[in-house]
């Protein structure tokens, strides 16, 4: 019982991870019905970002922890947007009206300059950091020893998200921005035709996914500690699984997705084997394409005639 | 003189070898109905499309005068968000073209997103709640709720657009199109499908946008109760060519027009026995 608690706590954790990420990819397929496959790639700029920025702390002297992650999550996703906001621009928007194929070879060649450009100028080694937020909260022990805790970095992840959910929530619902971006999803050119400025629409979206994405980095590289180059492929192929099973292009279905696979993922690794909890994840993506393509909260695709 | 709201000069469109538009030339003026009227495949809705920026024209200028501002807009030039954003030109479809997943007053709303999103700085402020974002807001529900009264539709500002009966949609259309401010408001049909006793509503909608409000409207139907009752100018277009242009009460009279609706041997006949209207 203990041992399932403390799993859940850990799953939920990662899923909220990977909920970060998948709302990009799931909020860039609605509006132009691309998969970003260069949005992976995106958020472990915003891990490396992080990193430097926490070491940058450091160097200023800046001791104080909360205020410290608060520049540091700032900085990270205002440099991580501009990343997605110029992949947007110089990868994917001089391709829009050319054929569906053209942006997606673009994502995938975005992506892998991303790695190597990372990899070149980073270095190929893992970058470890001292773990910034100890302890946590001892929640229950059961009568064989095993103690179920929360640590206070998890409390923050999953605090952080929510707190961000909730704001992207009224973002999307309440705010003009919010509005235009609902109604270039619907229809593009009826969008442009009551003045609403396409482009920066679609840009906008891509800064918000891009931020979202280093605030996941972020989390990741205080969580397990030490990134590399090449995180961004695996955590954005589930993110991207997250999305698909969520339904893509619904929000609350990539939040829910993210969660799902962050826990499958945990069980899985608690109760069967770690070494295949990647193939459990994958083996979703699979099924849920073959049996309900459109997602837990997706709505089936209707072809216009 | 005035330059007048909008001018079209020597426009011509060509997709290939088909020339759907050849050399028309007409105007419309602010406060008054111009009506585009002809027979199917006229070349109507392609003026239109020229208008809204759809189609690059293959000759010609279309210049728009705001008269306030006294600016002139050649709008074959520019982007076509812009056509709407700063050139105050609006449309609607001859099939509706609403967003139908969003609420009713959120149709009206978007379409103040330019007004909206300088006063939120763009939404950074308006996330926060900011005084100015929320006075804006409240403007903008205001304005969509006058449209909403104006049209009918206040009851039903919160279901889902799509969810509309046909006629309310269509005058949902008309008021989301009047929500972008516009100094011309361009109508495709907008009596299509619709009863006597709407388009007769819609009379009155459209002249109380043209007198109190004193927006240009160029109107394409073919309802002629519509056209000959509303209209204080009409140009007929036939095979892509301007053929006349007058009053309502001139085109009547016109051969040519009668001849483009009725075809030759129809019309002598029709003209001999007094009949045509």
């Amino acid at each position: 019982m203990e041992y399932l608690v403390q799993q859940v706590i850990n799953g939920v954790t990662l899923g909220s991870v990977y909920a970060l990420i998948a709302i990009g990819y799931t909020m860039v397929y609605g509006i132009i019905g691309m998969i970003n496959f260069a949005h992976g790639e995106v958020y472990m700029i915003g891990a490396f970002t992080s990193l430097i920025g926490i070491i940058v702390m450091g160097l200023l002297g800046v001791t104080w922890v909360p205020l410290a992650l608060f520049m540091v999550l700032l900085a990270s996703m205002a440099i991580t947007a501009l990343y997605g906001w110029s992949v947007e621009r110089v990868a994917y928007r001089p391709l829009r009206g050319s054929f569906r194929l053209a942006p997606l070879i673009s994502a995938i060649g975005v992506s892998i300059f991303l790695q190597n450009y990372v990899q070149i100028s980073q270095g190929a080694r893992p970058k470890p950091i001292p773990p910034v937020i100890r302890g946590g909260f001892e929640l229950m022990t059961s009568s064989s020893g095993f103690t179920v805790t929360l640590s206070y970095l998890q409390l923050f992840i999953i605090v952080l998200t929510i707190v961000l959910m909730v704001g992207f929530t009224y973002l999307i619902t309440q705010t003009s921005l919010g509005r235009a971006q609902r109604a270039c999803e619907q229809d593009r050119t009826m969008a442009s035709l009551i003045g609403i400025d396409v482009d920066r629409t679609i840009s906008m979206t891509f800064v918000m996914g891009a931020a979202l994405a280093a605030v996941a980095g972020m989390m990741v590289t205080l969580y397990y500690g030490v990134i590399d180059f090449y995180i961004g492929f695996l955590a954005g192929i589930k993110a991207f699984t997250a999305a698909v099973l969520g339904g893509i292009g619904s929000l609350p279905g990539a939040v829910l997705g993210g969660l799902l696979i962050g826990l499958i993922e945990a069980l899985w690794s608690a109760y069967f084997s770690v070494e295949y909890k990647d193939v459990a994840a994958f083996t979703i993506l699979v099924l849920v394409l073959l049996f309900r393509p459109s997602g837990l909260l997706g709505r089936p695709e209707i072809e216009k005639v | 003189m005035t330059a007048p709201l909008l001018k079209v000069e020597h426009l011509t469109m060509r997709f290939g070898g088909l020339v759907a538009i050849n050399d028309v030339s007409f105007e419309a003026e602010a406060g008054r109905i111009t009506a585009v009227i002809g027979p199917n495949g006229a070349g109507k809705t392609t003026v239109f499309n020229c208008l809204t920026g759809f189609y690059k024209p293959t000759v010609g200028r279309l210049t728009l005068t705001d008269a306030k501002s006294g600016h002139s807009y050649l709008l074959e030039r520019l982007d076509d968000f812009r056509i709407t954003k700063s050139a105050g030109v609006a449309r609607t479809f001859q099939n509706i073209r609403l967003f139908a997943g969003m609420s009713v007053l959120e149709n009206l709303l978007v379409a103040q997103h330019n007004k909206l999103m300088l006063a939120s700085g763009y939404s950074l402020l308006g996330l926060v709640g900011w005084p100015s974002y929320r006075a804006a807001e409240r403007d903008a529900v205001e304005k969509a709720r006058f449209w909403l009264d104006r049209t009918g539709l206040l009851p039903r500002s919160d279901e889902p657009a799509g969810s509309l009966p046909y006629g309310d949609q269509r005058r949902l259309e008309i008021a989301r199109a009047m929500c972008t401010d516009p100094a011309l408001l361009c109508l495709d049909e907008p009596a299509a499908g619709l009863n006597p006793r709407e388009s007769a509503e819609l009379n009155t909608l459209l002249l109380m946008i043209r007198n109190d409000y004193g927006a240009g409207i160029l109107l394409i139907e073919h309802d002629m109760s519509v056209v000959m009752g509303i209209s204080d100018h009409i140009v007929v277009l036939d095979y892509g060519k301007k053929i006349a242009e007058g009053s309502p009460a001139e085109i009547k009279a016109n051969p040519d027009v009668i001849r483009a609706y009725l075809g030759e041997d129809d019309t002598t006949e029709a003209l001999a026995e007094g009949v045509v209207e």
